[in-house]
Order: C-alpha cells, then sequence, then structure tokens
C-alpha cells in the first residue's frame, strides 16, 4: 500500500510542477480539483478501513474535487478571464524555482527529527514541497483567482502534513480545517467580486490604491 | 420560603437575560416594539438580580458554579460574595432604569442605532455581572475584554462625528493597555498558585515571589479602568460622548470594575506590603484634587460630569487606602471607617452619578446641545428634571441632607480619631484634602446647575427647550428615592455594606455593628430629615405664597443700561475662572488671546479660552506623534503590495527553516 501512496505523492508533486507552469486558470482549478481527489484518497491507503475514514475521504472528495473547484470556475466565468496573462515572474523560471523548492524540500525533510515510521515515505518532502509551491503561486501570479489557487495549493500541502497525524487529530479538527478552507473561499470569491467590480480588474496589484498615505 | 433561593445561580439567570435582552431589538420588524421587550427583559433581570442579592443578605449561602468548559485554565469557577454584591446592586438598579431610560432617549424608529446600542448595553451589563461573578482569571479577563469591547461600541454609536471616532480610539488604547497589565497579574498569580482559580482571600502570603510587581500592575490595569489621576486620560472624551444613559453604567458602574478589580486583587494577600496602603492614599488624594479641578473648569457639561467622577473614584480610593494603612498600623477602626467610606461612596455614586448622567441627557435632549454656556432658564422649561438634578447636584457635593454626605463622613471621623490618638498623624492630612475637594465639588456644581438652570436663556435651543419624557423623569426619579433614603436612612447604607466590610477587612464583627455609637449615624439621620422636611415645608409655603400673590415678569434692571442680551449674563467660564487661574498648573488652562491691530480703528479680533486635558494633550498625543515619527521608516514595510506580503511569510518560514538546522 505504501507504494502506491508514494507514487500518488509522486503525482501531487508533479501537479504542483504542472501548476507552476501553465498559464490557464480553468486548466489549473483542474489540476488543483485532481490534486484533491489524490488527498482524498490517500488517508485511505494508509490507514486502516473505518466508518470514520469513509466519511473523511468522502467529505475532502467532495470539497476538494468538486465544490470548491465549482466555485472557482464559476468565479472565473463572471469574471470573463481565460488566463493568466502577467505574472510577476515568469512560467519558465516558476518552473525552475518549483523544482528548486522540490528538491530542497527533501533535503530539508531529511534532517528533520522525524518518528521512524515516516522516515521511509514521501510524505514530509511531499508537503513541504506542496506548501512552497502554494507560496510560489501567492507571490509570482497578480490575478486574484491565482491567488485563491495558491492557498488551496498550501492547504494541501498542510494537509499531506496532517495524514501523519490522522491518528492523533479527531474528526473535528480536520472538519475544522476543511471549514476555514470554505470560508476562505467563500471570502475570497466575495474580494474578487469586489475588485473586479471597483477597478474593472481583477488584478490585485490594484490594491496599492487603498493604501493609506 | 418553598423554592430555595441560592444566590447565584439568580445571579447567573440575571446575566444570561441582559445578554439577551438587546436581541428582541434586533429581530422583531418592529424597532419601537423591540426596545419595549428589551427593556422588558432588562427591568427583569435587574429585579431579580437584586431579589439574589437580598438573598445573600439574608444569609442564603451561595454556592460556587462551575462553567464546563475545555479550555486549559483550569475549573471556571463563578461564585458570589459579599464584595459582588457591593457593587452588584448599583449595577443591577442602574442597568434596569437606564434600559427604560433609553426608550425616551433613544427611541428605536425614530434614531438610528437603537438597536445596536440596546443589543451592546446588554451584553455590556452582563458582562460586567461576570467580572464580579468570576473566579478564574482567565474567566475574568474574558469577561472583562467583553465589558471593554462592547463599551467602545456603546460610546462610539454617533460614529460620524470625529471626535467620536478619537476618543473611541483613545478609549480603546487605554483598555488595552490596561488589560495587558491584568495579563501580567494574571500569569503571575497563576505562576505563584499553579492554576488561574482566584486563591481564597487572605491566603497568599506577600513574601510570595512578584507580589510587589503584581500588586502594581492590578494598580495600574484596574486603576486604568476606574481612571486615576495619571491614567485618567481617556475618561472625560469617552464619557461626555456616549449617549447619556450609557455614560450613566460607564461613570456609575463601569469604572468601579477597576475598584473591585483592585479590592479582590489585594484581598488574596494575607497582609499587603507598606507601601501599596500610603501609594492607593496619594493616589487616591490626586485624583480628587485633580479630578475635581479639571471639573471647575469644564464647559461641556458631561466633561464636567466625567471629571467630577475622578474626584469621586478618588474618594473610593482614599478610602481604600486610609483601610489599608488601618491594617498596617492595627488600627481597626480606621480599616473599618475607610472601608465604610469607601464602599458607601461607590453604592451613593453609582447613584447620583447615574442620576446627574440622566439629568444631563435630558438637558442635551431637550436643548440639543452639552454647551454649559449656551443654556440657561431651564428650571422653568424642565421643572421636573431640574428638581431632580437639583437633588442630584446635592449629595454629590456630600452635603449633609442627602447620601453623599455619609460616606464621607465616615472618612472624615476616621481620619481624624487616628490622627489625633494614633502615633503616625499622616492619615489625618487627608481631611483637609477632603475638605477642599468638597468645597470645590460646591463651586463647580452651583457653576453647573446655575448657569443651567437658572437666569435667562442664552441661546435659542435653551429658550425652546422641553421637559423630559415619562420615562426619563421616571427612572431619574427613581434613582433620587434612592439617594434621599441614603441620606434620611445612614444606617441602611451602614448595613449594606457592613458584611462587605466584614469579609473584606478581617475585623471583628462587633466592631463594624458598634461603630454607629462612634460615627454619629443616628444624628445624622435626624439632622437629615429635619432638613428635607424643613426644605419641603419651605418650598410649599413658597408654592402657595407664589400662587396668591400677583406676578409681575420684567428685565432685570441692568444699572441703566438699554439694550441688555441674554448673552450677557454671567457665563460658566467666568464663574469658575478664579477657581481655574488658581489651578493652572493642573487644567493649563488655553487662552488665545486678542490681538487688536489696525492703525486707527481696530479689526475682528477673537478671543478663546478652554481647558485642555493635560496628561492627553500635552504629555500622551506629543509623545505618540514623535514615537509615530521616529518609526515612519517602518512603515515602508506596508505598501500594499499583496504578493511582497505573502513573501515576507516565505522569508520568515525559510529563515525559521534554516534555524531549525
Amino acid at each position: 500500500m505504501n507504494a502506491i501512496a508514494d507514487q500518488l505523492l509522486v503525482l501531487v508533486m508533479l501537479i504542483n510542477l504542472v501548476m507552476l507552469g501553465s498559464s490557464r486558470l480553468i486548466f489549473c482549478i483542474r489540476a488543483v480539483a485532481i490534486q484533491g481527489v489524490i488527498l482524498g484518497i490517500l488517508p485511505g491507503l494508509i490507514h486502516p478501513f473505518s466508518g470514520h475514514l469513509a466519511a473523511i475521504t468522502a467529505g475532502i472528495i467532495l470539497a476538494k474535487g468538486v465544490v470548491i473547484p465549482t466555485l472557482i470556475i464559476g468565479a472565473v466565468k463572471k469574471a470573463h478571464i481565460r488566463r493568466e496573462v502577467e505574472p510577476y515572474l515568469g512560467f519558465v523560471p516558476t518552473l525552475l524555482l518549483g523544482a528548486l523548492f522540490t528538491a530542497l524540500s527533501f533535503v530539508f525533510a531529511d534532517k528533520l527529527p522525524l518518528a521512524p515510521e515516516h522516515r521511509d515515505l514521501l510524505f514530509v518532502p511531499a508537503s513541504i514541497a506542496t506548501l512552497l509551491t502554494g507560496f510560489l503561486l501567492l507571490t509570482t501570479r497578480s490575478k486574484a483567482i491565482s491567488q485563491v489557487i495558491g492557498y488551496l495549493v498550501l492547504e494541501n500541502g498542510i494537509f499531506i502534513f496532517g495524514m501523519l497525524l490522522t491518528e492523533a487529530l479527531p474528526t473535528m479538527v480536520e472538519a475544522g480545517a476543511l471549514l476555514d478552507l470554505l470560508v476562505g473561499i467563500f471570502v475570497m470569491g466575495i474580494v474578487i467580486n469586489h475588485i473586479s467590480r471597483e477597478f474593472s480588474s481583477i488584478d490585485t496589484s490594484r490594491l496599492r490604491a487603498l493604501k493609506e498615505e | 420560603m418553598s423554592i430555595s433561593l441560592e444566590p447565584t445561580a439568580y445571579l447567573l439567570v440575571a446575566a444570561a437575560l441582559l445578554a439577551v435582552s438587546g436581541v428582541p431589538g434586533l429581530l422583531l420588524r418592529r424597532p419601537a416594539l423591540g426596545q419595549r421587550c428589551g427593556a422588558f427583559i432588562a427591568v427583569c433581570a435587574s429585579i431579580l438580580g437584586e431579589c439574589a442579592i437580598a438573598g445573600l443578605f439574608t444569609g442564603s449561602p451561595a454556592a460556587t458554579w462551575q462553567i464546563d468548559w475545555t479550555l486549559p485554565f483550569g475549573p471556571a469557577l463563578l461564585g458570589a460574595d459579599h464584595l459582588s454584591a457591593l457593587f452588584l446592586i448599583p449595577l443591577f438598579l442602574v442597568t434596569g432604569c437606564a434600559s427604560v431610560y433609553a426608550l425616551a432617549y433613544w427611541p428605536a424608529g425614530r434614531q438610528r442605532g437603537a438597536g445596536q446600542l440596546s443589543f451592546f448595553l446588554g451584553l455590556f451589563t452582563s458582562s460586567m455581572v461576570m467580572v464580579v461573578l468570576a473566579r478564574n482569571g482567565v474567566l475574568f479577563l474574558m469577561s472583562w475584554e467583553v465589558m471593554a469591547i462592547t463599551a467602545y461600541f456603546l460610546l462610539t454609536v454617533e460614529r460620524e462625528g470625529a471626535e467620536v471616532q478619537r476618543v473611541g480610539i483613545v478609549y480603546l488604547f487605554a483598555t488595552h493597555v490596561g488589560t495587558m497589565a491584568l495579563f501580567a497579574l494574571f500569569a503571575l498569580l497563576c505562576g505563584d498558585t499553579g492554576s488561574f482559580v482566584f486563591p481564597a482571600p487572605h491566603s497568599l502570603p506577600s513574601t510570595v515571589p512578584y507580589a510587589a510587581i503584581m500588586i502594581a500592575a492590578a494598580l495600574f490595569g484596574f486603576g486604568g479602568k476606574a481612571g486615576i489621576m495619571p491614567l485618567h486620560f481617556w475618561l472625560p472624551g469617552a464619557h461626555a460622548n456616549a449617549p447619556s444613559h450609557v455614560s450613566a453604567i460607564m461613570s456609575g458602574i463601569m469604572l468601579k470594575m477597576g475598584v473591585y478589580g483592585i479590592l479582590r486583587t489585594l484581598s488574596f494577600f494575607v497582609a499587603v506590603p507598606a507601601w501599596v496602603g500610603w501609594l492607593v492614599l496619594a493616589l487616591g488624594a490626586s485624583s480628587a484634587l485633580g479630578g475635581i479641578a479639571q471639573a471647575s473648569g469644564q464647559r461641556d457639561l458631561k466633561r464636567l460630569l466625567a471629571c467630577s467622577s475622578i474626584e469621586n473614584i478618588g474618594i473610593v480610593f482614599i478610602g481604600i487606602g486610609l483601610a489599608l494603612v488601618g491594617m498596617q498600623i492595627r488600627s481597626p477602626f480606621l480599616t473599618v471607617c475607610g472601608l465604610a467610606g469607601a464602599f458607601i461612596h461607590i453604592l451613593n455614586h453609582g447613584l447620583f452619578k447615574s442620576l446627574l448622567f440622566m439629568g444631563s441627557g435630558a438637558i442635551i435632549h431637550g436643548t440639543g446641545s452639552r454647551e454649559i454656556d449656551r443654556m440657561g432658564g431651564l428650571a422653568r422649561r424642565m421643572p421636573a428634571t431640574a428638581l431632580l438634578f437639583f437633588t442630584g447636584s446635592i449629595a454629590i457635593c456630600g452635603l449633609p441632607p442627602l447620601n453623599g454626605f455619609v460616606g464621607e463622613l465616615f472618612l472624615y471621623v476616621g481620619a481624624f480619631r487616628d490622627g489625633i490618638t494614633d502615633p503616625l498623624p499622616l492619615p489625618a492630612l487627608i481631611v483637609p484634602v477632603l475638605a477642599l475637594v468638597g468645597g470645590m465639588a460646591v463651586i463647580t456644581f452651583v457653576k453647573l446647575y446655575g448657569i443651567v438652570f437658572l437666569g435667562s436663556p442664552r441661546s435659542d435651543g435653551a429658550a425652546a427647550a422641553h421637559e423630559a419624557g415619562r420615562p426619563m423623569t421616571g427612572a431619574m426619579a427613581l434613582l433620587t428615592i434612592g439617594c434621599l433614603t441614603g441620606g434620611m436612612a445612614p444606617p441602611l447604607l451602614l448595613g449594606l455594606v457592613a458584611p462587605a466590610i466584614e469579609q473584606y477587612g478581617a475585623v471583628p464583627a462587633g466592631l463594624v455593628a458598634g461603630i454607629g455609637s462612634q460615627v454619629p449615624l443616628l444624628p445624622l439621620a435626624a439632622v437629615n430629615v429635619t432638613l428635607v422636611s424643613t426644605a419641603l415645608a419651605v418650598a410649599w409655603w413658597y408654592r402657595v405664597r407664589l400662587q396668591r400673590s400677583p406676578r409681575a415678569v420684567g428685565a432685570t434692571w441692568g444699572c441703566g443700561y438699554l439694550a441688555p442680551t441674554t448673552r450677557m449674563q454671567y457665563t460658566g467660564s467666568s464663574f469658575s475662572e478664579l477657581a481655574v487661574n488658581q489651578l493652572g498648573a493642573i487644567v493649563a488652562p488655553l487662552r488665545r488671546r486678542p490681538s487688536i491691530g489696525g492703525s486707527t480703528f481696530p479689526r475682528d479680533a477673537r478671543f478663546t479660552y478652554g481647558v485642555t486635558e493635560t496628561i492627553l494633550d500635552r504629555v500622551l498625543t506629543p509623545a505618540f506623534h514623535g514615537a509615530g515619527q521616529a518609526f515612519s521608516y517602518v512603515r515602508r514595510l506596508q505598501h500594499g503590495h499583496l504578493h511582497i506580503y505573502v513573501l515576507y511569510i516565505v522569508a520568515t518560514l525559510f529563515v525559521l527553516m534554516l534555524w531549525v538546522h
């Protein structure tokens, strides 16, 4: 089972790179949806089957794979945008940075004082790589929607790390984290709407105009 | 009685009722109906609360309740004792009166923000009940914070005004700086006792580590909330700009929460260090003098009352200080007198200051202004308010027929007797301070009452003033009856505070009961009853004479000057000019003299004269401006680039990751 889990994690990291390299928003959203579905399957692979587990798996797949992507696609259609036009950093440099971060996260995870049962798995490096990818998306893209995707990827990274702790974490905490995310998406949706209405564009750099002098 | 009256449970129910009392005002479609429902609930809660306290006084044992929470701060205990009851008596009374008063003062549907006002007022009073009942440091801080924040929302109801926004910010700053000190206090307390649960009274030896820091933090944090002199800077503005019934509760009750906190903290210790008593005494004396000095120069009706709150809190602190000094020099008599003076003054101030703030609300409602110098002649236009305000003014000056004198009498007797018989005559020095404060209070309130209610109207607003609505005068009348009762039956007041004194001061029970023989309470009662009945008889006789004899209305004789205007009357500023000039060091009056230019004919000139907030305007504001300039380079970090903000987080994360290695 662990071998399959590891391969899935490799897939997750590849999806990270796909997102960094793509300029098409709808494609990015679909990629993050697929990533979410994979993350939903993962707990089922590493933990023995139980009703609780099935519920969590279903919940995660539903939230990350269906509900949130649908919401974002709705926002994209409403704001009439198809692609990220001008990122702060080009697609190739970000792709290279993403690769560099992924490599670094392997180095870093190696040096962490982990429990022996977690040492051989890819969970920690995959988690850190996804986290950093999220940050990279957040810092280099200018459209608000890309930033929402960045937050999603960031949360996915945290989620992977949390999977190591599923046995220690009560359902409440998981549900809480998921709810946080959902609320965050809603808030971002509202913000996007307002930015788009106020500045007739959803370029977050326009937000500078709000700064108090 | 068939139902066992367990006071704490009833108090908690009352707190819960108060907390939801504002909800109907938000939810019901007809706002006026919602407000009335809310007032009804609040009044019910107040009656329930007073009944619970009555149960406590008749000897029902108060249980300790525990909130079943999962937070890691120890059990959340709630209990009631006589010290809590002392603060709850005025709380429930004033809350009930204020919510009725609001029906006419801030009617829902006709004035904006009524729903918000009654919702936060309910939460505010409920949180104060919880503050007084909490027996766990964290629960206390939570209630404290709810109280502080809801007070902010109450005082910024009229949020469009620039001044309201400014005082709101100053208030938030002041209250949170104080709360910071309280965090330190409870953290250190937890370090000493091992739990956030309050230690048993008189159980903590003063040799525990950081005892001095704990007491200093309590004096700073709670003292700021109480409004003692160097930390009072938020108070005048906040009280002046809040709606009047909110000012009544803030001044009459919320300031006392600071006093409660200090009393509660000091009660943990077996014996407080010697310096605490003297420090509290000095703080009290400076607040009393400084507060009344500032009050005497004010031109804003509510600002004047707010400054007078500082003075009254100073008197309460003087009482506490005398008691602490008494404990330290082992003079139970001084302890009992100090505590009795402080506790009775806490009750009294809650009554008459609320009465006066509500009265000022009625005046503002009637004339549309807060400026004393724009009023005049209101006694004829608002007779009921004038009478009630007059009673409150006498009470706050500490003059005999009313309750204000009773508390001060204890302080006078305690300090005097101690000064004569004890080897350490220093406490006796407080007597001239008290006398000076009393005298200046009389000047201040003669000015206030005289300028506002007597003479002729100085503006169109004052000329068109109308009497306050029934709910307003009714609420004020209830408080006035409280003041009169306290004045004519001083033993009743002593009875209300006696259990708290015994519990707090750890003095023999007989001493408190027998204090009546050493402090002339019964003669005072006789004098007061005589004075009031004489005054009533004279007033009745005068009224009868007035109705029988013919009346002619004409202008005041103007020494032959033919074109007098009402603006030529004495103003409040001119009345208090001498006092303000004598106290220039404290009040720092701001004068802009006119420069009369022009060669042959003088040009237009202006003269302005006002009182500054010494601490706020001359110390804090310049200091913060300086700090703001000194740190202006930090503002460059806040540039509005969302991406760079995220980059900050990434950078921090990276640094932390490197740190681990």
